[in-house]
């Protein structure tokens, strides 16, 4: 199938206008011995063999439709309401370019300011840019932010080991040209407890940014308070990385002196797509403003006096700084960003406290259940969580879940995968979209399988 | 019409969406956590969804009409890449699913993966890369490492022509590298004298965009690879063009060490108003090692009767992870449904169509506006957005009155070597027809210029708002619904 209009005549008549013969004169400046390489690709599909091939190709996948699933660790299977596909869908949104040319993109405009205007309701924050890729570069964004913030005569990034494990890798990789940078307090060596003292004791006036993660990748929740004054009284800027959702129950990182909130976007109203496209939540305090990366709407006025949305402080970005720019990225995830402005939408502060609720009292029934279960138990079971917990198993957690696929059940993530002074222990998240016969179902299936 | 926000169309008690209710025991708040306020709107579904609708009303798109945005490939969006996107199959599962779980995933990103090595010619690609920005990221961390793990520390110059896009210099100052501006020659070429004294030891490599932005190709593109490598440095494409020449030239045979696709450019993904893209990044054999971790890969060959395992792996001198999981999957799936449909016929006609189109539309109006390289264009070309006779009138003037014909503008004051650019990409997907409609319309304005040159400082007069008032924005910075002023 092509998608390309042209007509025989209308080739040869263009061909005339131009003087040409034919097509391949159009390429005579590519080196001869290069030009024209013949490309082994399968034969092309149309439309109707096309969608029956995705369609098998998907169906080799499993899906949390097709098992009942327990998988979180940073990524959450909630409820997404139809209304957001089918605005999504719209075509002036989605066939629509970066808004630069505001006079012909004020959709795209005003649903960012919204967007920015949402996030910074939830997280406590006075601004958010237009988003990241994802969380775990929203987290790398933020450490190099905080490192210009301090010109880079600061060089010390804390980052606690509970934060995302891809976070941890990405900042790494971020980071690699900036030489002076030290990242401490993540490394393997590190007891993945490492409590709020011990963190603390890496602070110093070296310090750029304390990174912190709230619920953390444990699903904890932490009076963070003492913490960021500590961090604070050495002058460094903190980070928290949250989970959106939680905040439609918790005390917002705004609230409790945070310099910057980072997090995944991916549970308000995003598929889960094996893995994206996500949104990265970006959001900082004013005095900040002119040291975030990415793009940014403010409102303004027309000509005529009459409201109206633009790009903004854009002197920042890379197609105006070049090379003296902080951030090379040249984009925003548009229309994740609008999914997720069309979810808070709809669901407003009751409904998101509600499905956060929802979610917490269905983890804290499951974790209870599990808890007598024999030879599991919970292992932070005096500390507050969110919808999601660490359950010590009596067996490695690989093992139990590849049992229990055959009861059609995705299991927990491993958290030895990331953490191996943490073996046989099983991370497990749970949304609103679990039924208490679906946690009965877990609950029974564990039991089975490790007897 | 002004469009209220969402807090302003808010009403207490109102609600888009009803959960279920709660069917297991009620356990206890965590009371020391809980917030007071949350200050979102709420609204009915149908408030929220004519407010969205309204405000989609005031954008124009691909699917309105001609997007001629030069070096961003506003093609059409197949809408069958659309449905396959949204297939259970795929939108439903979980990135830490064990793999056995989702081989139809790997299996397309592998797939896709093999098909992009064969247009270009590299000999690995990574699909991780969320967009062209970060695919570039991806090469300038892999020339640093490659320097490095060869221990050439001291390769710091990053040779970078001034016709690039503005990503090129920014990516190269996050790896630490030093950017040397490379000028143009006569003919938009990259200028073999100037590239001449910087090919020493300390050289980290060249970026190069070809065709180039200004839709020239570069007529000595391989004396300047050979110059780069046999200096030591590496050669990094940025494919943002890569429509021009699908089927045409594979950039690695051409010599190029590393390059990112767009795949919201040339292979059709939709541009939603900003991302997400997807920047795959394809090297050649020597660097495959550096790519980021992990990649997509057969881990147990398959034989007559069972399929093979696809997997990942950890590249042995991995960059390392550069965002979360495996890339924009749901982008991908789009690219592959569009590469599928085209195979290697289809893919050169895409190029072909692409590179006639602009040509054809240059012959259109080249006698009234001044192309400043008298050459033959690929896929697109810049012309100056003024004229000698009305010094009065800029690029940026005939860019809004296009608006007001039902036309996006072209991209304008970009590339920066060219005096009041306007770059002009009319993509595959235009008709005859439209080029002609088009041209007209362009042509017209140079008339009007000079006939009444209000009407373009005005412009545009039929659009949702006039022309807005940027300095205001960075003065006043509102950037939030309820926050005044925060520059005070």
């Amino acid at each position: 199938m092509m998608y390309t209009p042209h007509t025989k005549n209308d080739v040869e008549a263009m061909l005339a206008a131009i003087g040409r013969e034919n097509i391949d004169h159009l390429f005579q400046e590519i080196p001869e011995k290069y030009r024209f390489p013949k490309l082994d690709l399968p034969k092309a599909l149309t439309e109707l063999e096309a969608q029956a091939e995705l369609q098998e190709i998907a169906s080799a996948n499993a899906t949390t439709k097709d098992m009942i699933s327990f998988l979180g660790a940073g990524v959450y299977d909630h409820y997404i309401p139809v209304a957001i596909d089918s605005l999504l869908r719209r075509s002036e949104f989605y066939t629509s370019y970066t808004p630069y040319q505001p006079e012909i993109s004020q959709g795209t405009l005003q649903a960012i300011f919204e967007y920015q205007s949402l996030i910074c309701a939830l997280t406590g924050m006075d601004v958010s840019n237009a988003s990241h890729y994802d969380g775990a570069t929203a987290a790398a964004e933020a450490v190099i932010m905080a490192y210009h913030n301090f010109k880079g005569k600061r060089n010390k990034i804390v980052v606690s080991r509970i934060v995302n494990p891809q976070y941890r890798k990405v900042i790494h990789t971020y980071t690699q040209g900036y030489e002076n940078i030290s990242i401490v307090g993540d490394d393997a060596f590190t007891d993945s407890t490492l409590n709020h003292q011990e963190l603390a004791a890496l602070l110093d006036i070296d310090t750029a940014l304390l990174l912190i993660q709230y619920p953390d990748f444990f699903g904890n929740i932490y009076d963070y308070r003492q913490l960021i004054e500590q961090a604070h009284a050495y002058g460094a800027l903190v980070a928290v990385s949250v989970n959106p959702m939680s905040l439609g129950l918790l005390t917002p990182p705004g609230e409790f002196g945070a310099d910057i909130v980072i997090g995944e976007g991916q549970p308000l109203g995003i598929p889960l797509s094996y893995g994206g496209p996500y949104l990265g939540i970006f959001a900082t305090k004013k005095e900040l403003v002119r040291k975030i990366a990415g793009r940014i709407v403010g409102q303004t006025t027309d000509v005529n006096g009459q409201l109206a949305y633009v790009l903004t402080l854009t002197a920042r970005e890379q197609h105006i700084r070049r090379e003296k720019s902080t951030s090379n990225i040249c984009s925003n995830q548009g229309l994740m960003a609008l999914a997720s402005t069309i979810y808070l939408s709809l669901l407003g502060k009751n409904g998101l406290k509600q499905v956060a609720e929802l979610c917490y009292q269905k983890a804290h029934y499951a974790a209870d259940r599990i808890s007598r279960i024999k030879g599991f138990s919970i292992k932070y079971s005096s500390t507050p969580f969110f919808n999601e917990f660490v359950v010590h198993c009596p067996k490695p957690v690989s093992l139990i879940n590849l049992a229990l696929q055959d009861h059609l059940i995705l299991g927990g993530y491993d958290l030895s995968q990331e953490y191996p002074e943490l073996p046989n222990h099983m991370l497990v998240a749970v949304t609103e979209k679990l039924s208490k016969e679906d946690i009965d179902a877990f609950c029974e299936a564990l039991e089975e399988v490790t007897q | 019409m002004i469009e209220k926000t969402v807090f302003e169309l808010s009403a207490e008690g109102r609600t888009g969406f009803q959960f279920p209710d709660l069917d297991v025991p009620s356990y206890e708040l965590p009371q020391d956590f809980l917030r007071q306020q949350l200050p979102l709107p709420e609204m009915s579904e149908i408030d929220v969804v004519r407010h969205f609708t309204r405000i989609s009303q005031k954008n124009y798109a691909v699917d309105i009409g001609l997007y001629p945005l030069g070096s961003c490939t506003m093609k059409y969006n197949p809408k069958i890449n659309e449905e396959m996107a949204r297939l259970p199959g795929f939108a439903l599962t979980h990135p830490h699913q064990p793999i056995v779980t989702t081989q139809g995933n790997l299996f397309l990103m592998y797939t896709l993966q093999e098909w992009l090595k064969e247009i270009s010619g590299f000999a690995a690609v990574t699909l991780e890369p969320a967009a062209g920005a970060q695919g570039e990221l991806v090469g300038a961390l892999i020339i640093r490492k490659y320097h490095h793990q060869n221990r050439q520390v001291g390769r710091k110059n990053i040779l970078i022509p001034d016709s690039a896009h503005g990503t090129n210099p920014a990516t190269s100052s996050m790896v630490g590298f030093d950017v040397i501006s490379i000028p143009s020659d006569s003919r938009g070429n990259v200028s073999i004298e100037a590239i001449a004294p910087y090919c020493d030891d300390q050289l980290a490599g060249l970026m190069l965009t070809n065709p180039n932005t200004l839709g020239l190709f570069d007529e000595n593109v391989t004396k300047v690879i050979d110059m780069i490598h046999q200096a030591g440095g590496l050669v990094y494409g940025d494919g943002a063009n890569m429509n021009a020449l699908l089927g045409i030239v594979k950039p690695a045979e051409l010599g190029i060490d590393i390059m990112h696709f767009n795949l919201h450019k040339t292979f059709s993904t939709p541009h939603g108003g900003g991302g997400p893209g997807s920047g795959p990044v394809g090297v050649t054999t020597t660097l495959k090692d550096f790519l980021p971790d992990p990649i997509v890969t057969v881990i147990e060959e398959g034989d007559e009767e069972t399929p093979p395992l696809f997997g990942f792996s950890h590249p042995a001198q991995t960059i390392g992870q550069i965002k979360s999981f495996y890339g924009h999957f749901g982008v991908l799936i789009r690219a592959y449904t569009y590469i599928a449909m085209h195979s290697a016929d289809g893919l050169r006609n895409i190029s072909e169509m692409a590179v006639l189109n602009a040509n054809y539309l240059l012959s259109k109006v080249r006698q009234k506006y001044t192309l400043p390289y008298e050459r033959q264009c690929m896929h697109e070309f810049v012309v100056e957005g003024v004229w000698d006779d009305v010094p009065g009138i800029h690029a940026l003037d005939i860019a809004k009155r296009l608006m007001d014909f039902g036309y996006h503008p072209p991209t304008n004051y970009f590339p920066l070597i060219v005096h009041e650019a306007l770059m002009i990409e009319p993509t595959e997907t235009e008709s005859k027809e439209n080029l002609d409609a088009f041209a007209e319309t362009l042509n017209r304005i140079a008339d009007e210029a000079r006939l009444n040159p209000e009407l373009l400082h005005s412009a545009p007069h039929s659009t949702p708002v006039g022309r807005c008032d940027e300095l205001k924005a960075a003065r006043d910075l509102v950037l939030c619904c309820w926050s005044d002023n925060l520059s005070e």
